[in-house]
């Protein structure tokens, strides 16, 4: 049984099916690709896992509680984080402030209206970010604006923001999107340096198939709104079905 | 100091010292110059420069932090005038009972209202508050006439109730006060030609201002304030990050309705009467003309725009068409009258006019506000200091801080 399952789900857009049946089971611990050209459904299928659209038919379970239904903030309550394309951070704040507000979610819960007490004096949880930014190499940069900061740091920051909620699982939507050969190993590494450390399942969504098969222990394809194969990594290499879907008929 | 940092503290002490200095820094002219009436230390103008900077204190925090905008803050402010001077009719002529029911009534119908707005965000938000608000006038001013007075005023009469004070005696008007201070009582000091008149009115709801003002600081820096300001920056990061925004800007919006109603409280208070033109859309306008103005989204902004605006209004429109003509009186006649002529448009009931343009120069020019403004100020001087110091001493740098 894995952590997160997805069963026989479907998705459309007014008359165009997103997604046809689609099902899927991660297991804990695995770092699991989903691959597949564009506009075969693989953001709209991330989607569905963290709230924002809601499946026509089928089900999510993770942790064995059915997300269907739940609202974003619920379902990262249960513990699931997510990162997104163009990194979503609070622009306006500074990186310590922003690693900061993960820490207060994590340990007061959705809301807590903690109006007098100043931030400074929440000694643990301030503890607790300049840590994280220790651990992703940003401890230099904790009192910059997040805005006036280059894109990789950016999603390195939205990595450190998700990380320091301790995720069970950990949802990378395309992480190395428009970055320099250079940071896109050094994210690898350290999604790998993660992966061995904290034991987070992941589930990649990603273009680079550098990135793919250096990382995932399993990959599923999708074409077309449904998953045409899955299986380790060394198998999907030359897979017909896949190098089909990739180059447009077989040759 | 108090559980503040040290730029804050400092900031505190500043707002305490311009508060409780201001009958001498607004009357810096004798009383028999031409200048005058430049003078703005009388108490009825001092009294609404400090109610109405609670009122933006108040706004700034729900749209300085979190970047919704209310379009409907005078309610707030309306409600809370109402259930001032009820209490002050049915209860008693001590004006505690009426600013604590103000705050606290103002504060159950921003729930009301917030709880309904906040369903919506952006655009659709600042309708939201409008309707409300323009509802609450209309209201105020025909329907609930048996409870607002309508089109005049509610205002304490000689019959009322007031179950906790003893009879008045024959033909004596109801007056406010606080255990016996009349709100309008002053004492005059003179120094040779200039008056200061320091007013009990004034210093009571100075000292609410800056207590309002400590709050707003411990607000500020806590870490509900930090999620405020997470919402007006990523509301949907804060949602994917474990976090629902409603309960926080709902408490913001209550907040900032509570301060609105200490504001209507305070204002029925100093003058025991409430209207509904209290409620009008302009109103609402005008908090957001005086957070803009002095700096959105920082501590001391709201107050020196509503400091601003105020001073301003009062000065500008008491100058007339002969004052005008008694200041170019130096100048020949033809030339007197061309000057008159440009800046008779700009003043007296024409102030609004000045208004707009200072508020369109400093929304183009100084997007941060006066706040920016004294910054950039601060700033000049300090690069002029700077370079005369590596100029002269270039020698001798030693390392800075």
């Amino acid at each position: 049984m894995g952590i997160l399952e997805v069963q026989n789900v479907n998705k459309s857009f007014g008359g165009l099916k997103a997604l046809t049946n689609v099902n899927l089971n991660v297991e804990e611990g695995m770092i699991h690709a989903i691959i597949g050209p564009n506009g075969a459904g693989k953001s709209t299928l991330l989607n569905c896992f963290v709230g924002r659209l809601i499946p026509d038919t089928g089900a999510v379970t993770f942790d064995g509680q059915s997300l269907l239904g739940k609202k974003p903030h619920e379902i990262n309550q249960t513990g699931v984080s997510r990162v997104f394309q163009t990194p979503e951070i609070f622009s306006d704040l500074t990186v310590l402030e922003n690693v900061m507000i993960p820490c207060f979610a994590k340990r007061d819960g959705a809301y807590s209206l903690n109006a007098i007490n100043s931030v400074r004096n929440e000694k643990d949880i301030l503890e607790k970010a300049e840590q994280m930014l220790v651990d992703v190499n940003m401890a230099d940069k904790r009192d910059m604006v997040a805005s006036s900061m280059s894109r990789g740091d950016k999603r390195r920051l939205e990595m450190a923001m998700c990380l320091s909620q301790d995720p069970k699982l950990l949802l990378l939507d395309e992480p190395t999107a428009g970055m320099a050969r250079a940071d896109t190993n050094n994210t690898i590494e350290l999604l790998a340096e993660i992966q061995e450390k904290r034991h987070i399942t992941m589930v990649v969504i990603e273009h680079d198939m550098h990135v793919v098969f250096s990382l995932a222990q399993k990959i599923s394809v999708l074409a077309q709104g449904t998953v045409i194969v899955e299986d380790l990594p060394d198998k999907i290499k030359g897979h017909p079905k896949v190098q089909e879907a990739y180059l447009g008929g077989a040759h | 100091m108090f559980g503040l940092r040290k730029s804050d503290s400092a900031l505190l002490l500043i707002v305490i010292a311009l508060t409780v200095l201001a009958p001498f820094i607004l009357n810096p002219f004798p009383e028999n110059s031409v200048m005058a009436q430049f003078n703005a230390g009388y108490p009825d103008l001092m009294q609404r420069l400090v109610i109405f900077g609670i009122f933006a204190i108040g706004f700034n925090i729900l749209f300085g932090l979190t970047g919704y905008l209310s379009f409907g803050h005078a309610a707030f402010l309306g409600v809370g005038s109402y259930a001032g001077v009820w209490m002050i009719k049915l209860l008693t002529l001590n004006v505690i009972p009426a600013i604590v029911v103000s705050v606290i009534v103002a504060g159950a119908f921003s729930l009301l209202v917030g709880w309904i707005s906040l369903r919506r965000s952006g655009i659709y938000f600042s309708i939201l508050t409008l309707a409300f608000a323009q509802m609450s006038y209309a209201l105020a001013y025909s329907v609930l006439t048996p409870i607002t007075g309508g089109e005049t005023g509610l205002q304490p009469k000689v019959g009322d109730p007031r179950i906790l004070d003893a009879a008045l005696e024959e033909g004596v008007t109801p007056r406010a006060n606080l255990f016996g201070m009349f709100m309008n009582d002053s004492y005059d000091m003179v120094v040779g030609g200039w008056i200061f008149t320091f007013n009990v009115g004034y210093y009571i709801a100075a000292i609410c201002m800056v207590l309002a003002f400590y709050l707003s600081i411990r607000i500020f820096r806590s870490p509900f304030g930090l999620m405020l300001r997470a919402v007006k920056s990523n509301q949907q990061r804060l949602n994917y990050t474990g976090i629902e925004s409603k309960p926080y800007t709902l408490a913001a919006f209550v907040i900032s309705g509570m301060y609105a109603g200490l504001a209507g409280g305070l204002l029925v208070a100093m003058d025991t009467q409430a209207g509904a033109e209290r409620m009008f859309w302009t109103a609402s306008g005008e908090v957001v003309l005086m957070t803009i103005l002095g700096g959105a989204g920082t501590l001391i902004g709201p107050v020196l725009g509503a400091g601003f605006i105020k001073y301003f209004e009062n000065i500008v429109s008491k100058i007339n068409a002969n004052i005008l003509e008694t200041w170019f009186s130096f100048m020949p006649d033809g030339l007197s009258d061309v000057f008159v002529g440009i800046i008779y448009p700009f003043i007296g009931k024409g102030w609004h006019l000045t208004l707009g343009i200072l508020f369109m120069l400093v929304v183009i020019f100084l997007p941060g506000g006066l706040v920016q403004g004294g910054q950039k100020i601060a700033g000049m001087f300090k690069n002029k200091k700077d370079g005369s110091d590596s100029a002269t001493s270039s020698a001798s740098a030693a390392p800075a801080e």
